[in-house]
């Protein structure tokens, strides 16, 4: 504690020449000083500014948690991140002495002192709710928290934590951070985040002449003018919110200023209004150019997961002209798999997911067999029949689900690496989970084509369902074909519940959601073409996200619907129509 | 285990057919319980009925009621609307109930109100409703809006500085309703069309993505953000995850539901939601020895310490709490004599005030502002300060604040005395 | 017991073999109902042998499924077109007589506005939308409530018939159609009340709607029209058009080459079929007193589908007795087993679909059949046996003979 300490009283007193204007600077130092100077007086504070966390009010833990910045500085940042994390805890008994405890397992915690992180004990769940009771947190402490982390970071701390400190720190940019950045600004290496620095400086700049009387006619002030002029240079291009808030304010202050005749001074603001304008429409189209490829990546996530839903249909109804009602129950299994999977293994939640894939395939396929071999193969050349066959069985398996799991939602983790987004820029971010989603349906897609197209069963499947009898004339076995194309498609849904379970709720309704899409998008593609489904998922995917904006969700998916309606009317055989003696 | 499961419950089932055949040769009270056990809405409404028949039993315990027993009458309406109707009119005309409780959902409401209306029986409704009604025959033990929304959006503008709004819910009346007075009222204390955002998703909707980035951009206009959101059950944790990849915390753009309690959020990772709103009249985690309790007592009857408390039990434990109590003082289970018992009726509640009956059937509640725990808990940030008294016909519509309802006083007695005309319409009773 | 039984198949087997399966349900409904609602208007509410209200409104539901049953039925049975959107016509004609109800509410809503329903009110809505227009009327709102069903199953059909969209493609659209439908109801920009629908009815042309009288009397006519449509459906399939429309089901190339315009016929069969819907779902809202969007859903549909073939299609009568067996089942079952009652009613699925194909007035009629070529053959070694002539008066095939004889 007492090394860290030291670059950080170093800091303010470099800068004190230069920005002794502030007075809140002034602040900083004393209590920088103060700090340093007592050392062992500043750890007995501390841990008493912690103890009283454990009863105080949440206006006082406001307080609280200044001073702890306050007093502690950098070594406050364990504390504060474990608060933030809700990990503080009390002993109910001796209300003053305050942990960190760490879930490990299910059931099992970990106590860690928070000074020393060292392990104080390690308990179960029920011990543990016995002993010890939570240091409560609300959202406003957890802003003021996250401000303190931030401002520390930027002394210290990598560039990355630097960079998303300074974004933190821009939105609420007042006189004390502003300096602290200021202070900061010449000791800072790296490029980029010397760079934000200044951004953040600018939009503080641009914040004051908001706030402050200038440009009347009493302060002529050409340096100011020029001040600023720099500040919007350096906001030029910026995506960030905060650079936008400014500017908009700016404008319409400079506005304001215009409409007031008697102060008005044409030679200094005309120039500035125009500037800012031309910055802020720059700005502005920027964003919507970024807007659009959002909404485009929208339109292809929800064109992948209409894919993933459809695609073992594509299989069953497509190739195999069955009519599959429990098909969205297959989806379903293979959520709950996921579920069951993540059950067992709790510990490794990362990993989770790659052992709920095979098992899912497995569990769905096993399930789409036996249903084939009990019931479709006894209703052959009967699809309406097999239609209600397959509901029928759509009903048991969702009631089955809903006596062995319960009927309310199960939770499925998300692993860490899923979730959180990936910013390209402060407008545009691509979260994970759609992602990765994205990139798994198209692996599915080509991994079925693959098998459909270059393996031997694919082979007998083209077979069987172009011929029967000619394919049984020439040995193949039609009977194992069926089973094992129509385990194939209901494998390929238990994935795909793999898949939705992260995004979507994981019930004993799950599948009933994306039947009707799913056997909408294999129609719309053209039955028996796996392209046309992988082409209609990604249209479809894409008109509704377009359309969204401008109808509202529900008339999106109306329109959608009606559409296909109509489009089957005219093409009856979908985008793909498939050609020759197969057609009929 | 479920298997066991099944045969316990037939095993029970059986035995308590047999014990109601028994009961039936005394005199009993008999409570009518009308919630979905099958269908979409069983989520929710299972817990009302396992409530109810909890407090059934613990009457029973101190010795029923009038020197009877009470005995429950449980029907599956299955989330079925016109399906309701018909359970009530079976529970009404062939058990020959003396009170029902049930119905969660508006159109199940709906459904029933004809019947129960037509048979002059008692319904007790016990769930956060839109408002615009006030039946003979129903009283509402759960919030109108005036006890739930504008509160909200109260704490919410004065607390948070909140300047712009979105109002997202799902598209059904409830929320239209919600969002219909939460218009009219922000704009009556001057809150600009072009900072409200309305936004209606349908049941069930799972594709946030684009509604989220349109919140979010709405956020980035400089002014402070809320989402009020009368979203409905299932959607609900898809859109709070899709927030929390969008990176859309609590501390930027909070946001409050109206739909989103302690049983929604039981079992589930709450980490994302961290520090989001909910406006209540009670949360588990309010201190009251009632509470505690009351906690103690439903975790011995369910049989699961995990099972959690929430809001539209605790509507059904006042409701069920004041019904006893007027029965015992118009010493009768008739229902006229009950109903005038009933007003001015005073029952704690669970949160340590009092729940006091009004001449609109409506009842008093305090609101509470609880924020998302990680245990799925809510810490109580704000409190009315003393019990707010439920409005059926909201101030903030021309149409409905001319209209009053008033049961006990006789020049008015009924439930949409128009105080223009003077005149209550479409009263056939 | 088992003579009993045997007594009945053979009844019916040889109503069916003449030709009249369609006249014994006839009989039965009639008897039926003329005694409930004898029982529940003129037997004291005291009396054992009351039928109460809650009795006649919930066969009056039933009667009105066995209508919509039929009506899948005709298209179905006859024309092998499966329909998963059936429940869209049942919901229009529902939501046609909604409005001329909700009309009929006039100044007695909440808030006392002589023009607009109560949820128009409420969401500030000025004027009442232009296709609210003349609902007031009764005979107007009927027709609109047939007329409008009829209008889209003949736009619909037009189209998918047209182009040749069949089989699994047709019913995948209609699931499609009522989905959109559903979607579309849900929402309140509508004006059909969104989600809650309308409710709240007061009076059927001025006769109060509550009122035991009423019910019965809707009863009443929920039954006759039901006998009404079951006679007319099977003139109609016993006309020239039946016979083609029978031939399009077993062969629809042939017929086609053999010059009839196919897609015509099914049209018009398939516009009958959403009219009979329609009119089971004008008779349906006015005794359950709600249409609300949820009929629109494509469950609904599909169970409706289940009761026709629980009941035997392609005769007409299974569908009402496959629809009054089945709902009269959910209404036991889900009392007792809520969980239980969708295992039940997916095996029942399964079931019917894999062992009983022709559903059960085809294994009775089947059965029948295997009784009466017993009872042919017993006769007829009873007849080489017995010495004396008295058993033959009960030979059926006495009668012909008699008839050829003079």
């Amino acid at each position: 504690m007492h090394g860290t300490s030291v670059i950080k009283r170093k800091i303010p007193l470099t800068a004190v020449a230069r920005v002794a204007i502030f007075p809140p600077l002034l602040l900083l130092i004393i209590w920088t000083r103060f700090c340093f100077a007592e050392d062992t007086f500043t750890e007995q504070s501390l841990h008493s500014l912690v103890a009283q966390l454990s009863s105080a009010s949440f206006a006082k833990k406001l307080t609280l948690v200044d001073e702890i910045e306050e007093v502690a500085g950098e070594a406050s940042l364990p504390i504060l991140e474990a608060f933030l994390a809700g990990q503080l805890y009390y002993l109910k008994q001796e209300q003053d002495k305050v942990f960190q405890a760490v879930k490990i397992e299910q059931d099992n915690y970990q106590i860690l002192d928070i000074y020393t992180t060292a392990q104080v004990e390690y308990i179960d769940k029920q011990a543990f709710r016995a002993r010890y009771k939570k240091v409560r947190i609300n959202n406003r402490l957890r802003k003021k928290i996250k401000l303190s982390l931030s401002r520390i970071s930027l002394s210290s701390g990598s560039e990355a934590s630097k960079m998303q400190a300074l974004n933190a720190l821009m939105d609420g940019v007042d006189e004390s951070s502003a300096s602290l950045v200021e202070s900061l600004y010449v000791k800072e290496r790296s490029k980029p985040v010397k760079k934000l620095m200044s951004v953040v400086l600018a939009v503080h700049q641009l914040k004051q002449a908001t706030r402050g009387a200038t440009f009347n006619q009493q302060t002529d002030d050409q340096t100011e003018k020029q001040k600023i002029t720099q500040a919007l240079d350096l906001l030029d291009g910026r995506l960030e919110v905060s650079v936008k808030v400014a500017l908009i304010n700016f404008k319409a202050h400079l506005e304001d200023l215009t409409a007031d005749d008697a102060n008005y001074n044409h030679d200094l603001i005309n120039p500035l209004l125009s500037k800012t304008n031309a910055i802020i429409h720059s700005i502005e189209e920027e964003i919507n150019f970024f807007l659009f490829v959002e909404k485009l990546f929208f339109g292809l996530s929800l064109g992948s997961v209409l894919l993933l839903a459809a695609i073992g249909l594509a299989i069953t109804f497509g190739v195999m002209g069955i009519i599959n009602m429990a098909h969205g129950e297959m989806i379903m299994l293979g959520a709950y798999t996921t579920y069951v999977v993540q059950l067992l293994m709790p510990n490794l939640i990362n990993y989770s997911l790659f052992v709920a894939v095979p098992a899912a395939f497995l569990v769905a396929a096993l399930v789409g067999i036996v249903i084939q071999r009990t019931v479709i193969r006894y209703l052959y050349g009967r699809p309406l029949e097999t239609l209600l066959a397959t509901f029928g069985i759509s009903l048991i398996l969702r009631q089955a689900v809903r006596t062995l799991f319960s009927p309310l939602n199960r939770q499925v983790d998300q692993p860490s690496w899923m979730s959180g987004a990936l910013e390209l820029n402060p407008v545009l971010s691509l979260t994970y989970n759609r992602l990765y989603i994205l990139a798994f349906s198209l692996l599915v897609f080509i991994a079925l084509v693959f098998v459909i197209k270059k393996t031997s069963l694919g082979l007998n499947v083209r077979a069987v369902s172009q011929n029967r009898d000619m394919a049984k004339a020439m040995g193949v076995k039609t009977e194992w074909v069926d089973a094992l194309t129509f385990g194939l498609g209901s494998g390929v849904a238990g994935v795909a519940g793999v898949a939705l379970s992260q995004l979507t709720n994981v019930g004993p309704n799950l599948g009933q959601a994306y039947i009707i899409d799913s056997f909408m998008v294999v129609v719309f593609g053209g039955v028996g073409n796996l392209m046309g489904t992988l082409v209609a998922s990604f249209s479809l995917g894409a008109a509704n996200k377009f359309m969204e904006p401008i109808t509202g969700t529900v008339l999106a998916n109306i329109l959608v619907l009606v559409f296909i309606i109509l489009f089957i009317q005219k093409r009856p055989r979908g985008l793909f129509p498939q050609k020759g003696r197969a057609a009929e | 285990m479920n298997l066991r499961k099944i045969i316990t419950r037939l095993v029970v089932a059986v035995i308590t057919s047999a014990v109601t055949v028994s009961a039936m040769a005394k005199d009993t009270i008999k409570v009518g319980v009308l919630h979905s056990l099958s269908g979409t809405m069983a989520i929710s409404e299972t817990t009302l009925k396992d409530t109810v028949l909890m407090m059934v039993e613990e009457q029973n315990k101190k010795g029923g009621l009038l020197g009877k027993k009470l005995e429950a009458v449980v029907v599956d309406p299955a989330s079925d609307w016109p399906l309701f109707a018909e359970k009530a009119r079976e529970l009404i005309t062939k058990e020959k109930v003396d009170v029902i409780f049930g119905c969660w959902t508006s159109v199940s409401r709906k459904s029933v109100l004809p019947v129960v209306e037509e048979l002059n029986a008692l319904l007790f409704y016990p769930v956060q409703y839109e408002g615009e009604e006030s039946s003979k025959n129903v009283f509402y033990t759960g919030a109108a809006p005036n006890q739930q929304a504008i509160p909200a959006v109260d704490y919410l503008e004065k607390e948070l500085g909140v300047k712009r709004w979105v109002l997202a819910g799902t598209d059904y009346v409830y929320p239209r309703t919600t969002n219909k007075i939460l218009e009219a009222y922000l704009k009556s204390k001057g809150v600009a069309k072009k900072d409200i955002m309305i936004s209606y998703t349908p049941f069930g909707h799972s594709d946030w993505q684009g509604i989220v980035s349109s919140v979010k951009k709405f956020g980035a206009e400089g002014k402070k953000t809320a989402v009020v959101s009368t979203i409905n059950g299932d959607a609900n944790v898809p859109f709070y995850k899709e927030l929390g990849n969008q990176g859309v915390t609590a501390d930027n753009i909070p946001v409050v539901a109206f739909s989103v309690g302690e049983e929604e959020l039981s079992g589930f990772d709450t980490s994302p939601l961290l520090g989001h709103l909910a406006a209540w009249n009670y949360f588990q985690s309010a201190e009251s020895d009632a509470n505690d309790a009351f906690i103690k007592q439903w975790k011995k009857y369910i049989k699961d310490k995990s099972r959690v408390t929430n809001d539209p039990m605790e509507a059904t434990y006042i409701g069920f709490n004041a019904w006893a109590k007027a029965v015992e003082k118009a010493k009768s289970t008739k229902v006229d004599k009950v109903r005038k018992a009933m007003y001015g009726i005073k029952v704690p509640n669970l949160t340590g005030g009092i729940a006091e009956v009004l001449p609109n059937h409506h009842f008093t509640k305090p609101v509470l502002i609880g924020e998302i725990q990680d245990d799925g808990q809510f810490e109580i940030v704000w409190e009315t300060p003393k019990e707010v008294p439920g409005d059926a016909w909201t101030d903030h519509l021309a149409e409905s604040a001319k209209i009053v309802s008033d049961w006990k006083d006789s020049k008015i007695n009924c439930g949409n005395y128009n105080t223009q005309t003077k005149k209550c319409s479409g009263q056939n009773y | 017991m088992s003579t009993l039984k045997s007594l009945f198949i053979a009844s019916l087997a040889a109503g069916r073999l003449t030709g009249n399966g369609i006249q014994y349900v006839t009989i039965i409904l009639l008897v039926t109902v003329f005694i409930c609602s004898a029982c529940n208007l003129l037997i004291p509410e005291s009396s054992a042998f009351h039928v109460s209200t809650y009795t006649i409104t919930l066969l009056g539901k039933y009667l009105c499924f066995a209508l919509l049953a039929l009506s899948v039925d005709v298209i179905w049975g006859y024309c092998g077109v499966l329909s998963l959107g059936h429940g869209t016509f049942f919901a229009l004609g529902g939501y046609g007589i909604g409005m001329y109800l909700m009309r009929q509410i006039g100044d007695r809503g909440v808030y006392g506005n002589p023009d607009l329903p109560d949820f128009m009110v409420f969401l500030n809505w000025d004027t009442l939308p232009w296709y609210w227009y003349g609902m007031d009327q009764f005979w107007i709102a009927i027709v609109v409530a047939v007329a409008v069903p009829g209008l889209l199953a003949f736009v619909f059909g037009w189209l998918a018939f047209r182009s040749r969209v069949t089989g699994v493609y047709f019913s995948i659209m209609t699931q499609a159609l009522t989905y959109a439908l559903m979607l579309a109801f849900f929402r309140n920009e509508m004006g059909f009340g969104g989600n809650n629908g309308l409710t709240d009815f007061k009076e059927l042309l001025g006769f109060d709607i509550q009122s035991n009288a009423t019910r019965v009397a809707l009863f009443l006519s929920t039954a006759l029209l039901l006998i009404a449509a079951l006679y007319l459906s099977r003139y109609i399939m016993k006309s020239r058009f039946g016979r083609i429309i029978v031939s399009i089901r077993d062969g629809e190339s042939r017929t086609r080459f053999l010059g009839y315009m196919t897609n015509h016929y099914k049209v018009w069969l398939f516009v009958y079929s959403a009219a009979l819907a329609a009119i089971a779902g004008i008779l349906y809202v006015p005794q359950v007193g709600i249409i609300n969007p949820g009929e629109f859903s494509p469950i609904n549909s599909i169970e409706v589908v289940v009761w026709v073939a629980v009941g035997g299609r392609g005769t007409l009568y299974g569908a009402v007795i496959g629809a009054l067996l089945v709902n009269y089942a959910k209404t036991k079952f889900t009392a007792l087993m809520p969980d239980g009652w969708l295992f039940a009613l997916g095996a029942l699925f399964v079931g019917v679909t894999v062992f009983l194909p022709d559903g059960i007035a085809g294994y009775l009629e089947n059965s029948a059949r295997a009784l009466q070529a017993k009872a042919d053959l017993d006769n007829t070694s009873e007849d080489s046996l017995s010495k004396d002539g008295t058993s033959k008066d009960n030979n059926p095939k006495d009668k012909p003979t008699e008839e050829v004889t003079p």
